[in-house]
């Protein structure tokens, strides 16, 4: 899949749209839309009073123009919603490539034998090997050993990734190849349901379903359009007390252009559309419920680490103890860290390099031990001969040197306290029983993501931090990052009940999480977007996948549900304002006949009544075809107050759908006359 | 139009606005059981009812208990009305012996004043008995306008309350309407129009030389207790055939402005009742601020149309200073005529001080849009605050998605079950008024009652309807209503506008009432801005008003053109 933006007028996919689009007008697949379905209807019957008129020998060249522009109108729509689908079946066909004629492994008894069969024929929970330069065969979970795994299929990432059985990093992807080694894999999706299969219907828009904001909008546009058809149904009785007869194709005409065409032809381009800004993103929305409800969060869980800051906390400081040189302290940090392979050890050796031009050392010709860190000693270090160095917690650390009979002077507890209340992590080093200081690793906040929050408080989004850390670090790298709140100490217990908490306030919550000890908080936020690397269960409790394993991605997520939503609102208020226009080009044309003064309503100055009713039924028509792009790419948007979004909606859409058929009919009149068509 | 004839104006205005917090904050306090100046009074009389009828007031009823309990009293009250009216002529407090009323009349005047419509297919003077004015008509008024008012804050509750299961008890909302709000004000109301000279009696009618010898008979009654109410509860039914623009029934300037403040006053104030139920009475204002805009576009077209005078008449050497006279009081000029025509059909009063079929064109086409918009413009007490709100859920609705959020309104998010619910509560309106039209427009019976002819007759027709559907009651004149086709077309048109509306409404009140309140923030567009209350004027006007727009073309616009061009039909 590629994330590359797809050109709207793309001949790929426009062709075979013309084409779909035609076996869109089967009413039994349009009546899902009340409002083309009901334009489809008026178009039969037109047909019908044209083609009466043809064999009856009447003049018929005008009741033809329109029957074409209402079969036009129609067309229009239906081909909206082809082209919105056709790009997401692009995508899909790359997806259904890699499905193609996969063998299974499917391991028999207990002593390693398989045999061999097409992946379809896998049951969940059947046990499958897959040995290097084999197709994953379907969605599982490892069980047994470590392997590097291909999964640009579906990812787009063309660099492996290691799949392992236990802990975090176990599910594959059916589709996805294994590079190395051989791992064997629970079956946990049958086929047909596998995550490959739902993302090949998401995509190609067949699994679509009316999301709730569609539907109300739907019941909308649909009572709209019963209310005219009471306006336009009465016509004729009242025309005949004036004495006067209006044509049925003309009343025709004018329902047509009432009712709200513009978006009941649109509105599922733009469902489709929204679903398929996100897959470019490299998001997976299991459904449209789940995209726009992404668009009404109001709160944003997201973690600290990785989201906020970058992965690592870096050294940035030595804090000798009085007494100590700082070179001192630097030195013995930098050789209980030689060896100390995690991101703070080697960025202490870089530290000590930078301030104290300490080159880095062989171990080798210094006999040195390295002591790793483990979670019941949480200390690291080195024993060089007789000498033990050591950094860790400071409670570890002060414990440690306190049991070789150590002293510890009073200063250490302020340096360690000052550091912890700045957002820091103190590291306390020791060589033997005396302390030498304070290494301070501090969390690097991601560049430009304090800017982000301030976008999203402007939306009305508030963001709150999920950390493992204490308090008193939580609350100052939250002022640091600018966000809202934070959770410290945070445990998947407390993460579940803060959700709930913001929930039973009538709030939406999304969170992202890639564990499977974070798949309860998934299942119970509103939007859950789980991690492309995260576990099965991971995976199935939330409601996306972010195939790039993003974090910071929830930001655009909520963009994107947000401007769906705004598409559809903007476009059902153009649509809604087109309507006073249209009543001033169609009404005076209808009833000039009745009243000659009625013609002082004919604002427009358009030639003839058959050219006005003509050039709106047209107008009506080519604002479909001319708002696809409009349709498929969303409305622009920028975050700002929803005050600010309405002013600015309101004044593009409701005023310019009020201004804008002015003057498309108008000149789409001159056209026709010019032309002589009416 | 003069500086003095828009200080009038500007003075009902104020006095409008002045009333509303203030009348806003009692109302509130009595739906909320909580205790008035008058509760020392009262209270014993309200428990006293709870305990002979059995209704504990603290019992919530679902929206669908509420709306039952409604319409059961709604049937009651039609068989008893229309009993008393079929039966006139062997019921007391007759002393003009005027004989029982006809079926279709009947009929018609029932459910007239049971939907707060008082369309009025009879002269009261000459047809309707003392008694009949006061058993049948005036209990109407009161029960119509305390309904609408309870419905109302049903409404209100819907948005106001929590993950509640109910809207609120009728029974208890009933009463206290009438109890703490309407029959104090309308006991203060009678004695000040008795002083100001409004008949209040139960004698016959009394006979009367006049300087030229002949014989008169001057209709009397009991009038101010009913032109109390008549205002208070936006019914409009007049005593007098002439309604308001008949002496007895409006003696003098002062009782013509007290009637008009008693038009808007409670509508008024139950938009601030919304916006205190609701926790921020900026909502309120709000809303009334939108009203507002309406009312004055409307006040403003009216008078400059009235104000011109007809050309025609011009043409003829007329002079044009007068403006548009035909059919109004001398006493209260083209001010207070147009303004008055305006009131009473933004709100679904219906009382008239002036003829509406003698308005020019224009003029005449303001009173048939305001109630056409769904009488919303301050409107029926209750009946506008409720139908408000159901634009408002629709303005809303299109505002929500625009700034890209599931829309939600004081709170409550608004989705595809409300937006059903209102639509199918706008639908009743349109429906009604179109509908019934075409039927009269195209039948021999509906024609029959037409004064005028061409865009005028029609116009005639259109008003009927319109006022019918929106239970207004306030007639064009000229339309000989008091035929079988046009009492029973006109019943069916009041049902429709008045009970297809509310049950949907109410379901909307309870679907509301069990959603939990989204706290507001940045995201959430504010409904209490000049913004929203331009998005809300402009859903009116083209959702509830562009329907209307093929109608008004064939009648009062037509006529207006050819009027201008010197055409007569």
């Amino acid at each position: 899949m590629s994330a590359q933006p797809q050109s709207l007028l793309d001949p790929k996919l426009l062709v075979p749209a013309l084409g779909s689009a035609f076996a869109k007008l089967d009413p039994r697949v349009l009546v899902r839309n009340p409002v083309m379905f009901a334009v489809e209807v008026i178009a039969v019957v037109a047909t019908a009073l044209f083609l009466r008129d043809l064999a009856s020998g009447q003049p018929a060249a005008f009741s033809g123009q329109l029957v074409f522009w209402l079969w036009l109108t129609v067309y229009f729509a239906t081909f909206a919603e082809a082209v919105a689908e056709g790009r997401g079946r692009a995508q899909a066909d790359a997806l259904r490539r890699t499905r193609s004629e996969t063998i299974a492994k499917r391991l028999v008894g207990r002593g390693g034998g398989y045999e061999e069969l097409p992946a379809e024929l896998l049951k969940v929970g059947d046990l499958v090997l897959v040995e290097a330069g084999d197709l994953i065969p379907g969605d599982g979970e490892v069980v047994e050993g470590v392997a590097t795994v291909d999964e640009s299929a579906i990812t787009g990432e063309s660099a492996p990734v290691i799949r392992e059985s236990g802990g975090d990093r176990s599910a594959v992807t059916g589709g996805t190849k294994v590079l190395s080694d051989q791992i064997k894999v629970r079956i946990s999706a049958a086929s047909g349901s596998s995550f490959l299969d739902r993302m090949i219907a998401l995509v190609e828009g067949a699994e679509r379903q009316k999301t709730p904001n569609e539907i109300a909008l739907t019941i909308l546009l649909a009572g709209l359009s019963l209310i005219f058809v009471f306006a336009v149904a009465t016509i004729p009785a009242f025309a005949s007390y004036s004495g006067g007869v209006v044509p049925v194709i003309v009343l025709a005409a004018l329902f047509v252009t009432l009712i709200p065409t513009t978006i009941g032809g649109l509105l599922s381009a733009i469902g489709i559309a929204g679903m398929n800004r996100l897959v470019r993103f490299n998001v997976l929305a299991m459904s449209g419920r789940a995209v726009e409800a992404s668009g009404d969060v109001d709160v944003l869980l997201l973690d600290k680490t990785g989201t906020i800051t970058l992965g690592n906390r870096q050294a940035s400081e030595f804090l000798p103890l009085p007494g100590v040189r700082a070179s001192e302290l630097a030195d013995a940090a930098q050789l209980a860290s030689l060896s100390d392979e995690t991101p703070e050890g080697r960025s202490i050796v870089v530290l000590a390099k930078a301030a104290h031009g300490l080159r880095g050392r062989e171990m080798g010709p210094l006999e040195a031990t390295f002591i790793p860190f483990t979670a019941q000693t949480r200390m690291s270090g080195v024993d060089i001969g007789a000498t033990r160095i050591r950094k860790g917690a400071a409670d570890a650390v002060i414990a440690h040197v306190r049991a070789l009979g150590g002293v510890i002077p009073s200063e250490l507890d302020g340096i360690v306290e000052r550091v912890a209340s700045e957002g820091g992590t103190p590291l306390v080093v020791a060589t033997d029983a005396r302390p030498l200081g304070v290494v301070y690793l501090k969390d690097i906040v991601k560049g430009g993501i304090r800017e982000r929050f301030a976008e999203l408080r402007a939306m009305g989004i508030r963001t709150v931090m999920i950390t493992g850390d204490n308090p008193m670090t939580a609350a100052a790298i939250a002022a640091e990052a600018g966000v809202d709140d934070f959770l410290a100490q945070a445990t998947p217990e407390a993460k579940l009940a803060l959700i709930r908490k913001e929930q039973s306030g009538g709030k939406l919550v999304a969170m992202c999480g890639d564990g499977t000890n974070d798949a309860p908080a998934l299942a119970q936020a509103d939007v859950g977007v789980a991690m492309q690397t995260g576990t099965v269960a991971a995976r199935e409790a939330g409601n996306m996948v972010d195939l790039d394993s993003d974090p910071t991605k929830l930001i655009e997520i909520v963009g994107i549900g947000k401007q769906l939503l705004m598409t559809r609102g903007a476009l059902t208020t153009f649509s809604i304002a087109n309507d006073v226009a249209k009543y001033f080009a169609i009404i005076p044309a209808m009833f000039v006949a009745l009243y000659p003064g009625l013609n002082a309503l004919n604002v427009m100055g358009l030639a003839s009544p058959q050219s006005a009713i003509l050039s709106a039924i047209i107008f009506n028509a080519l604002i479909i075809v001319a708002l696809i792009p409009l349709a498929l790419k969303g409305v622009s948007y920028r975050p700002s107050s929803a005050a600010a979004l309405l002013r600015r909606n309101l004044a593009v859409y409701g005023l310019g759908g009020l201004v804008a058929p002015f003057i498309g009919i108008k000149l789409i009149d001159m056209a026709i006359s010019a032309a002589g068509l009416a | 139009m003069t500086v003095n004839g828009w200080l009038q104006i500007a003075l009902f205005c104020a006095i409008t606005l002045l009333l509303t917090r203030p009348l806003g904050g009692f109302l509130t306090k009595v739906y909320s059981g909580e205790r008035t100046f008058l509760h020392p009074v009262l209270a014993p009389v309200e428990r006293s009812f709870y305990a002979i009828a059995g209704v504990r007031p603290d019992r919530d009823q679902s929206w669908s208990a509420y709306a039952i309990a409604m319409l059961a009293l709604h049937v009651v009250g039609f068989l008893a009305a229309y009993a008393v009216l079929r039966l006139q002529g062997a019921l007391p407090w007759n002393p003009q012996g005027f004989a029982g009323v006809t079926p279709d009349l009947a009929l018609n005047t029932a459910i007239s004043f049971l939907t707060n419509t008082n369309w009025q297919s009879y002269g009261g003077e000459t047809t309707m008995s003392y008694g009949s004015q006061m058993v049948a008509l005036t209990v109407q008024n009161f029960l119509s306008a305390a309904t609408g008012m309870a419905l109302a804050v049903a409404l209100i509750r819907g948005f106001a309350r929590k993950s509640a299961s109910g809207v609120g008890n009728f029974w208890a909302d009933l009463t206290r309407s009438v109890l703490y709000v309407l029959l104090p004000a309308c006991i203060v109301l009678a004695l000040v129009y008795v002083a100001l000279g409004v008949p209040q009696t139960l004698q016959a009618y009394a006979s009367a030389k006049t300087l030229e010898g002949a014989g008169q008979t001057i209709a009397l009654g009991p009038v101010a207790s009913q032109l109390a109410i008549k205002m208070l509860g936006t019914n409009g039914g007049g005593f007098f055939n002439a309604n308001s623009a008949h002496p007895f029934e409006n003696p003098d300037a002062l009782a013509n402005l007290i009637q008009m403040v008693s038009i808007f006053g409670i509508g008024a104030a139950l938009t601030n009742v919304f916006g205190r139920m609701v926790g921020d009475e900026r909502q309120g204002w709000a809303i009334l601020a939108a009203m507002g805009a309406l009312f004055l576009t409307g006040v403003a077209v009216t008078y400059w149309a009235e104000a011109a005078a007809n050309p025609i008449h011009v043409a003829l050497g007329v002079d044009p200073s007068a403006g548009n006279m035909e059919g109004k009081e001398v006493r209260f000029g083209i001010a207070l005529s147009s303004l008055f025509a305006v009131i009473t059909t933004a709100a679904s009063c219906g009382a008239v001080i002036a003829m509406h079929d003698s308005f020019s064109a224009i003029g005449g086409m303001i009173p048939m849009i305001n109630m056409q918009l769904g009488e919303v413009i301050v409107g029926g007490v209750g009946a506008g605050l409720y139908g408000m709100l159901l634009f408002a859920v629709v303005a809303v609705f299109v505002a929500g998605l625009m700034v890209g959020r599931t829309p939600e309104y004081a709170g409550k998010k608004i989705e595809s079950r409300e937006v059903k619910l209102t639509m199918l509560a706008l639908l009743c309106s349109p429906f009604a008024t179109l509908v019934l039209l075409a039927v009269a427009a195209t039948s021999a019976a509906g024609l029959a009652g037409l004064l005028a002819s061409g865009p005028h007759g029609f116009s005639e027709m259109l008003y009927a309807t319109t006022s019918a559907a929106a239970n207004n009651g306030s007639a064009f004149a000229g339309l000989t209503a008091n035929s079988p086709f046009w009492n029973v077309l006109l019943a069916i048109g009041m049902m429709i506008g008045r009970f297809a509306l509310i049950v949907p409404m109410l379901a909307v009140a309870g679907s509301l009432a069990a959603k939990t309140r989204v706290p507001a923030s940045a995201g959430t567009f504010p409904t209490h801005g000049g913004l929203f209350v331009g998005l809300l004027i402009g859903v009116v006007l083209i959702v509830g008003g562009l329907t209307y727009f093929p109608a008004l073309s064939l009648g009062p616009i037509a006529d207006a053109l050819a009027t201008s061009a010197g055409q007569t039909f």
